[in-house]
């Protein structure tokens, strides 16, 4: 049974945190609102193209392709140049995505000997886009082509069976929801713990906690206690919302889910723990928190850019970010339905970092105030 | 007019005093910048295969080869089992799986036609996209040349002449990216950082630094000097909109010489298009610091208000991909507008007529703002 002044310092903290209601309600509705913007926000699907046509010289041919285009759900044509020249303008502006441009004699030279000419210039400004839309555009030319040349004699066809594991859809959502957890937890967790615990520090309340009959572990456990309450509640809200409005799968067991989600909170509070307990001040905290935390778990961990997209000297450095071993165990039972039997390697080191942290931070903090 | 250089004066002492705010402010943005653009990308790299070959010819083995070649995939493991393939999906050791059937080469030549299987770990869908574009290129490509060595007869005879390229196809479509052939995420994320950039240095530490003053209880005795509104704000705010050119400036310089990023377009026309945004993003600097009472709320507030612009304004995600009415959010931006203009004129070498539209957007926003702000600003010092 817990003693009765640990209970009671616990029950004094978490009033504390209850009586700020202006932050207890970011602290809530913040969550809320990042699944929200990054739902709907950070969206990378094409679903849209802005297509120019070059056709100096129409014919039947070409026309049937245009309406292709336009009729492919994914194209709009926006505007029809008289030649390649003008394409540069509209580039420039940013009103055109792509351009189709048809040779000269395009629907005399189809089914001739000499194949017909056609050109696609894309705006690869945004290389990820970029070579979506050109697949895109060859994909609507080679159904045409298919068509036309079904009398004649026909190329071999190699068919592409496409099969998008974990996220058939791919929706971009799917991929954040793990991550926007870790960086909730980070933020709630780790960043405001930190702040609560220098505070104390700051103020000088730490002086008086410390000759009280608490034990120096206990008032720690007391003061982020609290916080652990707090941070289950976000990851059930990111959850429920990602859910409902954005329906984001849980494949495996939530039980399982919950459980790493809690074992990541402790992380987090350890970290709260470790930076408090090397800043003297709030502001340095803060300061400390933003980019000893905030920084890696956006950047480093794969929650927004994929890991293998990083330069290769930086891949071993996200080993030792903690959210990158959550993201990828949250990931796993979401989207792809795996158990421990997958995660038990990312589990282990989850647990051992944390055991790290932990030990680390509770020695690093300095019961002696001087 | 002398006041204001007395004041001017006063803040730049201040600034250049604080060796931590300097630092803060010069050398933290090229590191940011180094950082982020190694970081914030999304760039497809070689993605690893687990191939699945049951048909073992010359056919199966070509398409294989050519998805090495290009230099988009690796071959990271082979086997004829699909089950084992899946595992190494499962555990990441794998992004794809490419399972050729049995009989590919003879369905082939028997039918002209044959499938081939590609699974794709589509966790990351964006990634997935362009893989799945890649491999679709790839296999088409193949076919394409399967054409001509694997059917050497009478029926193809016709779509290989000899005379023209063995394209067997009968239409000859070419592919052009422009701006951007290499498809170098470098070229496209720079630009963009370079605005957020600017925009910290704008909002964030011109919010924190009137906020000190507020703090410090300094900002009183200044406000019952005879020194007028308009003048203590314009001491406030010039200080930084001088930093963040000469930030832009060292921006672009790094840009130029680390990231090679080819500038087309004016130089001059940049700066033009930052001297207006840097009046929308100091005005919305100038109203935080109206409505917080301390540092550490100007840096929450800040904090929160620049991560809701810069995920809005297309610096990471296209602005297309958003539903509408997040699209009409965005063009509420001045962010938006700055990163469309830095990447049209950088990348792209827009002229002044192709950007006049953002143009204005930045001039309408800076002014509305910045005078909502020292409106709102007097209000709460009276």
């Amino acid at each position: 049974m817990m003693k009765p002044s640990l209970r009671g310092f616990i029950v004094k903290e978490t009033r504390h945190i209850l009586r700020d209601r202006q932050t207890l309600l970011i602290l809530l509705l913040l969550p809320l609102a990042q699944v929200l913007l990054f739902g709907y926000a950070l969206r990378t699907d094409i679903e849209q193209v802005r297509l120019a046509v070059v056709d100096p010289v129409p014919d039947a041919a070409s026309h049937e392709l245009r309406s292709r285009f336009a009729g492919s759900g994914v194209y709009e044509i926006v505007r029809n140049v008289p030649t390649t020249e003008a394409l540069t303008d509209l580039f420039e502006q940013g009103a055109i995505d792509q351009a189709v441009v048809f040779g000269p004699d395009f629907g005399s030279a189809l089914g001739r000997e000499k194949p017909a000419e056609l050109l696609i210039i894309t705006d690869a400004t945004d290389p990820n886009s970029g070579s979506t839309m050109q697949a895109y555009a060859r994909g609507v030319v080679e159904a045409f082509e298919r068509e036309v040349s079904a009398q004649g004699p026909r190329p071999l066809r190699i068919v592409p069976e496409l099969r998008m594991r974990f996220n058939p859809t791919l929706e971009s959502v799917n991929l954040f929801i793990p991550g926007l957890i870790a960086l909730v937890l980070t933020l709630v967790s780790a960043l405001m713990s930190a702040i609560s615990l220098s505070r104390e520090k700051e103020r000088g309340t730490m002086e008086v906690l410390l000759v009280s009959p608490l034990r120096p572990w206990q008032i720690i456990v007391g003061k982020v206690l609290p916080y652990l309450g707090l941070g289950l509640i976000n990851v059930v809200t990111v959850l429920l919302a990602a859910r409902i409005v954005f329906d984001v799968p849980i494949r495996g067991s939530v039980a399982l889910l919950l459980a790493e989600c809690l074992l990541f909170i402790v992380t987090s509070l350890a970290l709260g723990i470790l930076i408090a307990a090397i800043t003297s001040s709030q502001r340095t905290a803060m300061i400390g928190s933003l980019l000893a935390l905030m920084l890696p778990t956006t950047l480093l961990s794969g929650m927004i850019f994929p890991i293998s997209s990083l330069p290769g000297w930086l891949q071993p450095v996200t080993h030792t970010v903690p959210a990158k071993w959550f993201i990828l165990i949250a990931r796993g039972i979401m989207l792809r339905g795996v158990g421990l039997d997958y995660l038990w390697l990312e589990t282990t080191i989850l647990l051992a970092l944390t055991a790290a942290i932990l030990v680390f931070a509770i020695r690093a903090f300095d019961y002696r105030l001087g | 007019m002398r006041t204001l250089r007395f004041l001017l004066r006063k803040e730049f002492l201040q600034i250049f005093r604080d060796r931590t705010m300097l630092r803060l402010m010069i050398a933290a943005p090229v590191i940011q910048l180094l950082v982020l653009s190694n970081a914030a990308s999304f760039e497809v790299r070689e993605a690893s295969t687990y191939v699945v070959d049951l048909d073992n010819s010359t056919a199966s083995r070509g398409l294989v080869q050519r998805m090495v070649a290009s230099g988009r995939f690796e071959v990271a493991d082979a086997s004829p089992s699909m089950e084992l393939a899946d595992q190494a999906l499962l555990s990441r050791d794998v992004s794809i799986v490419l399972r050729i059937p049995p009989d590919f080469e003879r369905h082939l030549t028997r039918a002209g036609e044959a499938p081939v299987q590609v699974v794709l770990d589509a966790e990351d869908g964006a990634g997935a996209a362009v893989l799945q574009s890649y491999v679709r290129r790839i296999i088409a490509d193949h076919a394409r040349e399967l054409t001509t060595t694997l059917r050497p007869d009478r029926r193809t005879a016709a779509l290989t002449d000899p005379a023209t390229p063995p394209t067997a196809s009968t239409i000859d479509v070419r592919t052009r990216g422009w701006y951007n052939d290499e498809l170098r995420y470098y070229d496209y994320m720079v630009p963009g950082i370079l605005v957020l950039l600017v925009t910290i240095v704008a909002t964030s530490i011109a919010a924190m630094n009137v906020v000190r003053e507020k703090e410090i209880g300094t900002l009183e005795q200044l406000n019952v000097t005879p020194v007028t509104r308009a003048q203590l704000i314009a001491s406030k705010l010039l200080p930084f909109w001088i930093i963040a050119l000469v930030d832009l400036g060292i921006g672009l310089l790094v840009a130029r010489l680390v990231f090679d990023i080819p500038m087309r377009g004016s130089l001059l026309l940049v700066f033009f298009a930052a001297v207006l945004y840097l009046f929308a993003a100091l005005g919305i600097g100038l109203w935080i610091s109206t409505i917080a009472e301390t540092q550490q709320q100007a840096m929450f507030i800040s904090f929160a208000i620049n991560m809701v612009y810069l995920l809005m304004s297309g610096l990471f995600t296209p602005i297309q991909s958003m539903p509408v009415w997040a699209q009409a959010i965005a063009e509420l931006s001045p962010v938006k507008h700055f990163i469309v203009i830095m990447r049209a004129v950088l990348v792209r070498g827009a002229d002044l007529a192709a950007i006049q539209a953002p143009l204005i957007a930045l001039a309408a926003y800076g002014a509305i703002v910045l005078m909502m702000a020292a409106r709102q600003y007097s209000k709460t010092t009276r």
